[in-house]
């Protein structure tokens, strides 16, 4: 097995824990990855607000650069998956378009996106392609006793029709994940609900309202830490835990890790690989760094 | 195909009665292909006349019927019971972010409320004279506001919307849509106007992007796609004094110079390079992830073959020019 991988900005920046931790899984698992670094930012749904033939370009051409290779894409970021997974839709879904935007390309880079990249997240591909049964015969160090509440991040399930889980409205892959890892899935209210991250900076209020909320009701179900696929999310919940707790008035101490930090951990990777030093909320007891 | 037995979930709530809503379990031996509204009317005809719910036209048109089926807004009489049954049981609540009156019947006054905020009626050019007979569109022109005349103000999008539930100050998805139906309108003079309020506080700029409310839309108004095309249309015609249009602008510079973001340049960018107190309210979060080693390299990083992406910014730039 083979992927290109698609880092985005946020594993580059100030999610690098994630990058180390995914090369590192899928370093145990016999997952060969050659890293994107011509890759661009995949827009966020930001650059599409300025310019959207721009963002589209952007995408096909990293589309037409993991083609180039031969091989499919794997995202770290639910953010980047779905704009990427959204690109793709309008893009295949439109000739006359996709013709446009590969005319422009044309003209920067001499790239052309033809359609053949196929385009999942690194939890994805573990439960469809590498399977579930082989990930549980390679976990070396169950998480047993963990309680483990998933947080999804809104562009897995939103749009529906962009979305590769089987019940988008009531998912249950990444409980499926942490259960062969050897932890306890926790499910709870908000685990669908936006974190609030795109709007940090335009009204921090509802934006760390909306995390807190998340992490309460979290909390709330039982979980001991929080795991999810999205480093925006991430960010959001943890490293602004501190003005959260001020916020929903109560010290909520959550950690909030990585999938592929929780993937590793279970297959034997030490924990001081991955960086978990460098969380705002470190995990304590077993995960403790 | 034979009937089958489901259990209904239903939210119940009397506020002269009840002093927290609770669940009342019904049980219904169906036929196939009945709606959730059927079935709802079964149990009000058959097992419970106080069931309180709100319906007319039962085909979709008149949006009276939007409740929350197994937690997500849904026009239930557009919806297959069949659809929505996990594990013999079907939950039926009343839409969120609205007062419950009684069961499934919510107060709709700040949906409409919501509305006004957004001026929802045509403003055509004082200065021209009123036309003899209508104002004529295009079919191009048309083609514009198509998407956003197709709401039916069911309320499903308020329902699920992620940043009402934490501000109801916010003007809301069906709103902004409705926005989009007279921002986009040939016929309207007051575009400007409209784009500049909308860019304020409690606007556009304030959606998480979630995409709750055109997941939840039964029509071709989806929302969420809307915002997008104001945005756009704020950003081009140079409505740039708010933090959602200066992250935008912060964006573009910094994936336009690397290709990646510069996650140490956008927060600044955001909140003004001259809002003082802006830049003091980013500085804890800043120092705390420098503490932990977490912060972005303080040289940010750029893609190999930059010029590539550069080059298309570049020329972009230009055309706007």
């Amino acid at each position: 097995m083979k992927y290109a991988l698609y880092t985005g900005c946020v594993a580059k920046g100030a999610g690098r824990e994630l990058l180390v931790s995914a090369k590192l899984a899928c370093e145990k698992l016999g997952i060969e990855l050659v890293e994107m670094t011509d890759a661009a930012c995949c827009g966020a749904g930001v650059i599409g607000e300025d310019n959207p033939i721009v963002a589209d370009m952007l995408n096909a051409r990293t589309f037409a650069l993991a083609e180039e290779q031969g091989l499919d894409i794997m995202n770290i970021c639910t953010t980047c998956q779905g704009v990427h997974r959204k690109a793709q839709r309008k893009l295949d879904g439109d000739a006359d378009y996709k013709a446009r935007v590969n005319a422009e390309l044309a003209k920067d880079c001499g790239r052309e996106y033809k359609g053949s990249v196929t385009v999942r997240h690194f939890y994805e591909i573990l439960l469809q392609d590498y399977g579930l049964e082989k990930l549980k015969e390679k976990v070396v160090q169950p998480l047993e006793g963990i309680k483990v509440g998933a947080f999804y991040g809104c562009y897995a399930s939103r749009p529906p029709e962009a979305s590769d889980l089987e019940d988008p409205d009531d998912p249950d892959e990444l409980e499926k994940l942490i259960e062969a890892l050897g932890a306890t899935p926790v499910e709870y209210d908000e685990r669908l609900k936006c974190c609030g991250f795109p709007i940090i900076m335009a009204n921090k209020k509802n934006s760390l309202q909306l995390s807190g909320n998340a992490i309460v009701s979290a909390k709330d179900a039982g979980a001991d830490i929080m795991a999810t696929p999205c480093p925006l999310c991430h960010l959001n919940l943890d490293a602004y835990q501190p003005e959260i707790n001020s916020r929903v008035g109560q010290r909520l101490d959550m950690p909030i890790l990585h999938i592929p930090q929780l993937v590793a951990l279970a297959l034997g990777v030490p924990k001081s690989e991955l960086r978990l030093k460098t969380h705002i909320v470190r995990p304590t007891g077993t995960l403790a760094p | 195909m034979a009937s089958s037995k489901v259990t209904f979930r239903i939210q119940r709530f009397d506020p002269e009665k009840d002093e927290a809503p609770r669940d009342q379990d019904f049980q219904l031996e169906l036929e196939p292909g009945i709606t959730i509204l059927k079935a709802l009317n079964k149990i009000q005809a058959e097992l419970d006349p106080t069931l309180a719910l709100r319906y007319s036209c039962g085909s979709a048109i008149c949006g009276s019927c939007a409740m929350k089926v197994n937690g997500h807004a849904r026009l239930v009489c557009k919806t297959q019971v069949s659809d929505c049954v996990k594990d013999g049981v079907l939950r039926v609540g009343p839409m969120g972010n609205l007062r419950v009156l009684k069961d499934l019947v919510v107060d709709m006054e700040p949906f409409w409320d919501s509305l006004d905020k957004v001026k929802p009626y045509l403003a055509p050019d004082p200065a021209q004279a009123a036309p003899e007979k209508e104002r004529l569109q295009s079919p191009e022109e048309f083609l514009r506001i198509d998407p956003s005349t197709t709401c039916i103000l069911c309320g499903a999008c308020y329902s699920d919307c992620n940043v009402l539930e934490v501000d109801k100050s916010f003007v809301g998805p069906a709103s902004l849509a409705k926005a989009h139906r007279f921002i986009f309108d040939s016929r309207d003079a007051e575009t400007t106007e409209r784009l500049r309020k909308i860019s304020e506080k409690t606007g556009v700029w304030d959606c998480t992007h979630c995409g709750e409310c055109s997941t939840r839309c039964p029509t071709e108004a989806k929302p969420l796609e809307r915002i997008e095309e104001i945005r756009v249309k704020a950003m081009t015609e140079g409505h740039h004094g708010n933090a959602g249009a200066r992250h935008v602008l912060g964006f573009r510079e910094t994936v336009g110079r690397r290709g990646l973001l510069d996650e140490n340049y956008l927060p600044a960018r955001s909140v003004g390079f001259f809002n003082i107190p802006g830049l003091l309210s980013i500085i804890p979060v800043g120092l705390r992830m420098m503490k932990r080693r977490k912060n972005p390299p303080l040289r940010p990083h750029s893609i190999d073959k930059v010029d590539e992406v550069k080059k298309t910014f570049a020329r972009f730039e230009e055309l706007r020019k």
